[in-house]
């Protein structure tokens, strides 16, 4: 059971990393609590379904211009929608919430409540430690742990990356500095969009593709995120797998109960904003003012 | 004689046409049907009603004593897979802005039974197609004077498909028991989390060891999930040689999805609504074979009745795929004009006696109401059809010498090539 768990946890706690990070980081830099987050994802997984089964495009093409136009999209979306609500952080929530649903109430427009799925990119199956792992969760892994590592190459060893922690660290301040901070906001929500949209076409042929597939990850992530401490990157990473990890347990112990994995995991963010509410690696909410 | 003629002609003319004004001026029947419309439950739903009621109105409607009616459908979209209390509102706008005269249809039972208390509050007849919940039933018998304008139409109720599916199993488990030499074959359940599982799971856990079968263990993942694999990595680690699917939500995808990725050493067997669908192979990206289901009206060419290929041909015709079980909106239709017919009118209080005297052929089967107003299931009643997907093709394979019932067209099931390669090792 202990290598189930293990394998299971690192294979789920890597799709969540990836979307919970992006979710994180436009929140530490801009304070956005983007809900439509997950709605940017569930929309990458519909185009590359469009893209490789309806229009016949090789599979490599589907993936880049499937990243490429949801992140385009978020950027126009910042600049009509949240942009000019900027101030207002309630208005911002709820005005993602609006783009979630407008994107949900589309696609069920478009595709129907049908349930779709991609082909495999690899097929196949091997034993590790006694687990069955599909070649396509391997390369979820593989993907993922790339994807992070140029997630940190960005942030640490670049200009981009260096104006989008000075603006995470002190808005005025960077502001203050002559930086353009809504530029910087708009660079970081596509760069947090384009996580969600990697995480979606990758997971598009692990799971099933419907209008509804953005609700139960968003749901997820906020218990990462507030886990890990909002704004957090390395929260949000370590948080994940602690989620990850246990939910997998929830299954591999109480069977009857793994439809509770989902609760588990807000019930520990309850746990961890009644101890600590800045989160396991946040900053305290009274500071960063 | 030519003016003779010609005056004859003329009368027959202008009397069909007074006919045809005098029907079409009766005020049409209009029958609500209540389903998820966005849904493959609820557009199937409105497909079997439609296709019912163009018939009817091509040969000249309904006869309600001495008018002849058409019939009007309206489209009554109940949002109940996203969101139940939507589905009560849904009924009360259809009762009272639309003024429908008979509601059919209904999928989710928590809307089913919230939409039930509306049609009754305005006494209005509701025929049941699509949820199968004992309580629908039930609530007939212990409060007859309010629930008596209910009838359950389509699928058999709860208790009596789980009285199928062991049956079925116990075939399944014979087959195991005979390939592959085990006297006391495995079985895992898997069972979404809902209302409607919980008899068929307990009933399951009851019934099994007496039928010589070892239950290793109950999962209960989200009807929403998206991943089970540390569902099957326990299962396959438990040995089950049969996975019991207690499942009407998308989970049934994810798990045949997933199975067949892991070639998982077992047979899945049981309910599985999402497999039930023509769109199945595709959604599971063509990696669900050997997944078996209870199902209605298999892939059309299984004789339930006399009038099952032909109905499954003219809706492929029409709609271009196969009907799935809720398309018995259609047997539900023809059964309110016949009843319309014997009664001479609307009323429903002189409808329900006729509705229950109910003794007709339709396209799943013969249908007969209980006191309760439940279908009768049996051996020249309703049985239902199990099937197997093999290699992109849904193959009916029972009932196959089941209490003397063999319906033409079944075709042998099938235990995986991979499992008996890797339970022989």
């Amino acid at each position: 059971m202990f290598q189930d768990i293990l394998i299971t946890g690192l294979v789920n706690g890597g799709v969540y990393a990836l979307l919970a990070i992006g979710f994180s980081l436009i929140f530490g830099v801009a304070r956005i609590v983007n809900i439509a987050h997950t709605a940017f994802y569930m929309l990458a997984a519909y185009l590359v379904y469009t893209f490789l089964n309806i229009a016949g495009l090789p599979l490599l093409l589907s993936v880049v211009l499937a990243v490429g136009l949801v992140t385009l999209l978020s950027m126009v979306c910042y600049k009509l929608v949240i942009e000019p609500v900027r101030e207002y952080e309630s208005a911002v929530l709820i005005a993602t919430i609006a783009l979630a649903l407008i994107f949900q109430e589309t696609l069920l427009l478009i595709f129907g409540g049908t349930f779709l799925s991609s082909p495999t990119l690899i097929p196949g199956a091997r034993d590790i430690a006694g687990v069955r792992v599909s070649y396509q969760q391997l390369l979820t892994i593989g993907v993922v742990a790339l994807v992070l590592l140029g997630t940190w190459y960005l942030l640490a060893r670049t200009r981009l990356g260096l104006a989008i922690r000075a603006t995470a660290n002190d808005l005025e301040v960077a502001n203050l500095m002559g930086m353009n901070v809504s530029r910087v906001a708009m660079y970081t929500v596509a760069i947090s969009v384009a996580l969600a949209a990697i995480a979606g076409v990758v997971v598009a042929p692990l799971f099933v593709v419907d209008p509804l597939m953005w609700l139960a990850p968003l749901v997820t992530i906020l218990a990462i995120v507030v886990l890990g401490g909002l704004g957090s990157l390395k929260g949000s990473l370590i948080g994940a797998f602690i989620i990850a990890y246990v939910e997998a347990i929830t299954v591999f112990t109480v069977p009857a109960g793994s439809f509770l994995k989902g609760a588990v995991a807000l019930s520990i963010m309850i746990v961890v904003l009644l101890i600590r509410p800045e989160g396991l690696f946040g900053v305290a909410f009274e500071e960063e003012r | 004689m030519l003016r003779r003629m010609l005056a004859a002609f003329v009368a027959a003319v202008a009397g069909t046409a007074l006919t045809v004004t005098a029907a079409q001026a009766a005020d049409p029947i209009k029958i609500g049907v209540v389903g998820p419309m966005a849904f493959v439950q609820g557009e199937n739903h409105w497909r079997g009603a439609e296709l019912a009621a163009d018939e009817i109105n091509k040969a000249g409607g309904v006869k309600v004593g001495k008018e002849q009616r058409q019939i009007e459908l309206v489209k009554v979209d109940t949002n109940e897979i996203l969101n139940v209390p939507d589905a009560a509102n849904a009924m009360e706008r259809a009762l009272t802005q639309d003024e429908v005269d008979f509601v059919i249809g209904g999928f989710r039972t928590e809307a089913v039974l919230a939409m039930q208390d509306v049609a009754m509050d305005y006494k209005k007849i509701f025929l049941g197609v699509g949820a199968a919940h004992d309580k629908l039933t039930q609530r007939v018998g212990e409060d007859y004077g309010r629930y008596k304008y209910f009838f359950h139409v389509a699928p058999t109720k709860a208790s009596d498909l789980g009285r199928t599916l062991f049956a079925v199993l116990g075939q399944i488990a014979g087959q195991i028991r005979q390939d592959l030499g085990k006297a006391k074959p495995k079985v895992a359940i898997v069972a979404e989390k809902a209302a409607w599982v919980d008899g068929i799971v307990k009933a399951a856990q009851a019934n099994l060891p007496k039928m010589q079968m070892e239950v290793v263990g109950l999962w209960q993942p989200s009807p929403t999930a998206t991943d089970v694999t540390a569902e099957l990595s326990a299962i396959r680690r438990a040995g089950a040689d049969m996975i019991f699917t207690v499942i009407s939500g998308p989970v049934g995808i994810v798990l045949g999805r997933q199975m067949g990725e892991l070639q998982i050493p077992a047979i899945p067997f049981g309910i599985n609504v999402e497999a039930q669908k023509e769109g199945f192979w595709q959604a599971s990206g063509g990696k669900a074979n050997y997944v078996a289901t209870l199902d209605t009206y298999g892939a059309g060419d299984v004789h339930i009745t006399d009038q099952t290929v032909d109905f499954v041909a003219k809706f492929k015709k029409r709609y271009g795929t196969i009907p799935a079980y809720t398309a018995a909106t259609y047997d539900a239709v023809y059964l309110l004009k016949e009843t319309v017919e014997k009664a001479g009118t609307l009323d429903a209080d002189k409808l329900v006696p006729v509705l229950e005297k109910t003794d007709r052929v339709g396209t799943g089967g013969r249908l007969v109401f209980d006191k309760n107003h439940a279908p009768t299931f049996g051996p020249g009643y309703l049985t239902g059809l199990a099937v197997q997907w093999q290699d992109g093709e849904k193959v009916a394979f029972w009932p196959n010498n089941w209490n003397g019932v063999t319906y033409k067209g079944v075709k042998a099931f099938k235990i995986p090539p991979h499992m008996m390669a890797q339970k022989k090792k």
